[in-house]
């Protein structure tokens, strides 16, 4: 089972653009990274710079708008990811009790979507196309 | 079971490899170390559905361990102290016990974990026995699943295992990693543990579906764990690199109604791209490390000449043989011959392909045909090659072989299937 784990560091909402992580912070940070590695668990993971040098995308009625950080109206902003592989979601959970966070930070642990979750419409899509590569395949050889 | 238990689950299944590790570097004995940690599993389970989990489970863990230890101690139970001379004094050896297990908990050091994985996959073990401990000390599942993974009823799992952890003890199996040319000697064993139980949760057609995938998994973690622990060693990222670009397969091999499906049949799109760029830069590891010519690493060079390949018409397969060539150097054996064969048939042509299966290729002399009559891959290998020469009564007769010498269900449909499309070709001709 795959999981992502979601960084949503307060300090991101009104991170200056250049804001970069303290010494002592991404020491902690590393170690915690090197605690997942080491347990086989570790499967990507990133950091994202402050949302203030991001932009949103926002789409209505077919058009797509463009806003420019910071997003003074956003409560939670992204910080980074880990994508973790585990045995349950418990254990994810677990691992993302030890991530060294600041106070009024928020980790949120999503399952990442595997094939045999999606709806059976969608499957049959996937199917039909297989099917076509098949015929293809066949055609070819 | 309630969310408590299955939190307590996750904490075990996170820390537990260390506990055992730690405790194990005070008491030489996995076994022992092993009834430690699992009393301080029962003693949570007690305790921390009504005191919560604590901050630290891990101190926590080891300190009831700790405990316990002491406790067996005043009973007279005999630990081997891996500091201090051997003393009468029941007193200093508590306190002995309490401070080795202090350091112990205090750090637990990485190579107290290399020495566990060396030790659970240990030669004077049978095979089923260094993978039944590998899964149990190393990755934490417990006897009921890993009786589920491999079929075979709980109670006979857990027997295995404790004659396993028996047999280490009777035997004096130090704990520690071992050096030098015996370190890759050991290491062999380690990596096969780890081959064989993404094998068993990979190409197993009976069993759970969920336990399967749970295999594949920690077998991947497991190599991902070793390649942080021995990073020089370059058939550990060989491996890693073939069990993550056969894994990145897994959603493709499947059919909706639980067919096989064949790699040149497979829809490319559903594998998992992002496992095969992690399965590429392991081999780009390995290859780095000088260990292009390791067993592992060629298998992985093969695999991953196929994740390359945007179809499977686009497949480099004379390169693909030259790599079998040199996979059966190393290590000669029929079925490697056999997957040669296959690949000469689709580099050369069909009619080279049977020439390729009648070619002694190990070094015995053995050819395929000769080493594998009766096996059924090799009598629908013979059928595929002579379908796409039109010799099509002689390709039926070698696939109704095929069904006839497999059990799996799932195998002879698909060779039914084969047999089906070769009569009406038959008619056609």
């Amino acid at each position: 089972m795959r999981f992502m784990m979601i960084v949503i560091p307060r300090a991101y909402q009104t991170a200056a653009p250049d804001a970069k992580p303290k010494l002592e912070d991404f020491a902690r940070m590393m170690e915690f990274n090197k605690s997942l590695e080491k347990a086989g668990v570790l499967l990507a993971m990133d950091g994202l710079t402050p949302p203030s040098a991001g932009a949103r995308i926002s789409f209505n009625d077919g058009k797509a708008t463009v806003t420019d950080g910071p997003f003074t109206e956003a409560k939670e902003v992204f910080g980074g990811y880990w994508i973790i592989q585990v045995h349950s979601r418990e254990e994810a959970i677990e691992w993302a009790k030890r991530a060294p966070m600041s106070n009024g930070d928020t980790i949120e642990v999503r399952q990442v979507q595997g094939l045999a979750d999606f709806p059976a419409d969608v499957q049959d899509l996937l199917a039909k196309r297989y099917e076509a590569l098949k015929k293809e395949t066949a055609a070819r050889a | 079971m309630s969310d408590i238990h299955r939190t307590i689950e996750a904490v075990w299944k996170i820390e537990s490899t260390r506990l055992i590790a730690g405790i194990a570097r005070v008491t030489r004995d996995i076994g022992i170390a092993e009834e430690l940690a699992q009393d301080a599993l029962i003693a949570a389970l007690e305790q921390w559905p009504e005191q919560g989990i604590p901050e630290n489970p891990a101190a926590w863990l080891m300190t009831a361990a700790k405990r316990r230890a002491i406790d067996n101690l005043r009973r007279g139970r005999m630990l081997e102290l891996k500091h201090g001379e051997i003393t009468r004094d029941l007193e200093f050896q508590q306190q002995q016990l309490s401070h080795a297990l202090d350091d112990a908990l205090d750090q637990v050091i990485d190579d107290d974990v290399l020495r566990l994985i060396f030790t659970a996959c240990h030669p004077v073990l049978a095979v089923e026995a260094r993978i039944a401990l590998t899964l149990r000390l190393i990755c934490g599942l417990t006897t009921a699943e890993i009786a589920r993974a491999f079929l075979v009823p709980e109670k006979t799992l857990g027997q295995r295992i404790f004659r396993a952890k028996r047999t280490l003890s009777e035997a004096h199996v130090p704990f520690e990693t071992p050096r030098g040319d015996e370190l890759r000697r050991r290491l062999d064993s380690v990596l096969s543990v780890v081959y064989l139980i993404f094998n068993e949760g990979y190409t197993a057609t009976s069993g759970d579906e969920w336990m399967r995938a749970a295999l594949c998994d920690e077998a991947l973690r497991l190599g991902r764990m070793l390649v942080e622990l021995l990073p020089a060693e370059s058939e550990i990222h060989g491996l890693l690199a073939l069990m993550e670009l056969q894994a990145s397969r897994t959603a493709a091999r499947r059919g909706r109604n639980g067919e096989a499906i064949l790699l040149p049949e497979q829809d490319r799109s559903l594998w998992d791209y992002a496992q095969i760029q992690r399965g590429i830069s392991a081999l780009e590891h390995a290859q780095q490390l000088g260990g292009g010519a390791g067993n592992y690493t060629l298998q992985a060079v093969i695999a991953a000449c196929h994740a390359r390949a945007r179809t499977s018409a686009d497949t480099d397969w004379e390169r693909i043989v030259l790599l079998y060539d040199a996979l059966l150097q190393i290590s000669p054996s029929p079925i490697v011959a056999l997957n040669r064969a296959v690949a000469v048939g689709m580099a050369h042509g069909p009619s080279a392909g049977l020439d390729a299966l009648n070619s002694p290729t190990t070094l015995d002399g053995l050819t395929p045909e000769s080493a594998l009559t009766g096996y059924h891959l090799l009598h629908s290998v013979r059928g595929d090659l002579l379908m796409k020469l039109r010799r099509y009564t002689e390709a039926r007769q070698e696939i109704e072989r095929a069904i006839a010498l497999t059990q799996n269900s799932r195998e002879q449909k698909l060779l039914h299937e084969k047999v089906e499309q070769i009569q009406k070709l038959e008619r056609g001709a």
